[in-house]
């Protein structure tokens, strides 16, 4: 075992598959001098720049060469360096990566995955700090994971990358350097699906995703101290969601409190709820509540109006109060 | 035109010249009978390319076919004729079939899809298959492959930003692609002059280092040079190429518009008299290459072995609804699992 940050577990991750597959390319912005984030660090020196890629400023080629990189036998991960920059490139994810399997009636497959850092928290203002996962989690074709611990992100970024389907990988820029683990150093994956207990306790139940996970646990730790147990689930895959362990943890206490700090409107909680409302209407013994940013276009470089937009563990534990004692 | 002046070579034997003039005669008698289809309500809709056949033959002729990867456009009805698909199997996804080979009936018709051949499924999305080309050739040449990329796209195409991103990267890295635009003056009503303010598609190249040639997209025989050549450049590690093949469309853009609203009837009768196939019978008789009899009896062929396909196809088996759901993502049954080794 050995103690790993949240980036040196995305490194490690590609490192370690870029020393078993020949033909897998790191593409993105940055890349050779190591990446704005450092999660391309050393890879230059070690494996050349024709697998360790600096690509021009061109969102939807880097992910389109992606594309076409895969079909020819390379294993491509694609670095967008903000999720915020993302949109030039939708029209090759959803038009393209997206329906490539279905499209051609499962002649081609489209195996890549798009790396996209995002989540506000580290006063990267509008656009350095967006939360865009929810308008890929629409797509079907697309696979979107959120992993919330540095042994899920190297789990599943290796998951992520022997996928023989396009998966749009979130990695919460908050957690780089504010999460740590004792991860194995064997190699491991964690299957993109299913979703995980963080905590189990028969009050209420808060579903969450990516670093709002840790404010959901410290929310519920506080809450135990007055004698309501929480059960945390986190999600970890955004698409396609594991509707059974969503169902079986709304069943247990009957009442769900849902966080996500990307904005209300559309969001992953909406479907989160909408799966329990249809499915789990009789167990439940209390509304199903939402906790979210509000609907602003983005986070704003100033602190205060950031920290309004986020939930924190305060917040959390005063909806949960509410909703335990409904 | 000037790659003929640079005296360049590419020998096209008497037999392929046949075999090119009937699969020529073979793609205008498919894609009129597609538009007829449409139009009798047997078929929701047709896009084809009638007029652009010269260049299409050309460019399947100059790759190797199976080896070279090509990422084709709806109009390449002739291209796909003369790699080898079959009327009956365009016709397939004229009826959007359950043996589509290109998509099971799932795409548009004319949208290709043919691994054993390296034809790249593509979307209807406007350039957004320019940067899979640069991607392949990426990966060609990061494995030491001897391959060339074709990908060809209308001259709309060329103001995407797609287009730019991909050329600019192929000729970063010196990627085996050649860029081929069947330029056609018109993307959908909108003339060229709409598009671009320089005088050819060509003239762009110089903005990214790399070579562009202007060739008559009608006449098979230089098209067939230009696209050779720039085969040629592309094997030597001389790529990337654009390749600019002028040319016009006698169809409509689509079975659902109307170019008698953007296109003067005289302009499209001054590009009559230019017809790709014309130009090619006339040059194959004065060459004693091929009789008025011959060519009688091998167009009466070709009609009735598209009728034939049009009856086979149209009574095929329909997609079964049940089936819908399916390939959203691997399966992992029979499925050929491409990339990723």
């Amino acid at each position: 075992m050995s103690t790993k940050t949240y980036l040196d577990a995305i490194h490690d991750a590609m490192w370690e598959e870029m020393e078993r597959l020949p033909t897998m390319v790191v593409l993105g912005e940055d890349i050779q001098e190591g990446g704005v984030f450092r999660a391309t660090d050393g890879m230059l020196a070690k494996f050349g720049k024709d697998r360790v890629l600096d690509t021009p400023l061109a969102e939807s080629s880097i992910v389109g060469i992606a594309i076409g990189m895969a079909q020819n036998g390379c294993v491509p991960v694609a670095e967008i360096q903000f999720a915020d920059f993302a949109f030039p490139a939708f029209n090759q994810i959803i038009s393209e990566a997206a329906k490539w399997r279905y499209r051609s009636n499962n002649a081609w497959g489209c195996p890549i995955v798009v790396r996209m850092p995002y989540g506000a928290g580290i006063r990267g203002g509008m656009y350095h700090s967006q939360s865009i996962e929810a308008l890929l989690a629409h797509v079907p074709g697309l696979k979107v994971v959120a992993p919330s611990t540095p042994h899920d992100a190297k789990g599943m970024l290796k998951a992520a990358i022997r996928d023989p389907d396009p998966v749009v990988y979130f990695e919460h820029k908050k957690a780089y350097r504010a999460l740590k683990d004792e991860l194995p150093d064997d190699d491991y994956v964690v299957p993109i699906a299913p979703a995980q207990v963080r905590r189990e306790g028969g009050d209420l139940t808060v579903i969450s995703y990516g670093f709002m996970v840790h404010e959901c646990l410290q929310a519920a730790e506080e809450l135990a101290g007055d004698g309501v147990e929480s059960t945390v689930l986190d999600l970890r895959t955004l698409a396609p969601l594991d509707r059974t362990a969503i169902l079986d943890a709304a069943r247990r206490t009957g009442k769900v409190l849902i966080v996500h700090e990307a904005n209300l409107t559309g969001g992953i909680g909406g479907e989160v709820a909408a799966i329990i409302a249809e499915h789990a209407f009789d167990d439940l013994d209390a509304p199903i509540r939402r906790l979210a940013a509000p609907d602003v276009p983005a986070m704003p470089f100033s602190g205060a109006q950031e920290d309004a937009c986020l939930p924190s563990k305060e917040t959390i534990a005063a909806a949960m109060r509410d909703l335990a004692a409904y | 035109m000037a790659i003929q002046a640079k005296g360049l070579e590419a020998p096209v034997e008497p037999d392929q010249r046949l075999r090119m003039y009937r699969d020529m005669l073979v793609a205008r008698e498919l894609s009129d009978r597609m538009f007829t289809l449409n139009r009798q309500g047997r078929a929701a809709f047709a896009i084809t390319g009638q007029g652009h056949e010269a260049v299409q033959v050309a460019a399947a002729h100059a790759v190797r076919p199976g080896v070279d990867w090509i990422l084709p456009y709806y109009r390449d009805v002739a291209m796909m004729i003369a790699l080898g698909m079959k009327p009956r199997d365009i016709l397939l996804g004229l009826f959007a079939k359950a043996d589509d080979p290109n998509s099971g009936g799932r795409q548009m018709p004319c949208h290709w899809s043919w691994p054993e051949m390296r034809v790249v499924t593509r979307s209807s999305v406007i350039a957004a298959n320019l940067p899979h080309a640069a991607g392949i050739a990426y990966a060609s040449k990061l494995r030491g492959l001897d391959e060339v990329t074709l990908v060809s796209f209308g001259e709309g195409a060329t103001s995407e930003g797609d287009f730019h991103e991909s050329v600019n990267f192929a000729a970063i890295h010196q990627l085996p692609v050649v860029f081929l635009c069947e330029n056609n003056g018109y993307a959908i009503s909108e003339s060229s002059e709409k598009q671009m303010a320089v005088k050819h598609v060509a003239d762009r190249a110089k903005g990214y280092g790399i070579i562009g040639q202007t060739v008559d997209g009608n006449d098979l025989i230089a098209a067939h040079q230009t696209l050779s050549w720039g085969v040629g450049e592309c094997r030597r590690g001389r790529g990337p190429v654009l390749i600019e093949a002028k040319t016009y469309r006698f169809s409509p853009h689509t079975s659902s518009d109307d170019d008698r609203r953007y296109r003067p009837r005289e302009e499209v009768e001054e590009w009559a008299k230019r017809d790709p196939i014309d130009r090619f019978r006339t040059r194959l008789q004065g060459e004693g290459a091929l009789t008025p009899d011959d060519d009688r009896a091998l167009r009466d062929t070709v009609k009735r072995e598209i009728a034939e396909a049009v009856a086979g196809a149209e009574a095929a088996p329909d997609c079964d609804p049940a089936d819908t759901a399916r390939y959203v993502y691997f399966e992992g049954d029979s499925a050929q699992q491409r990339g990723a080794g």
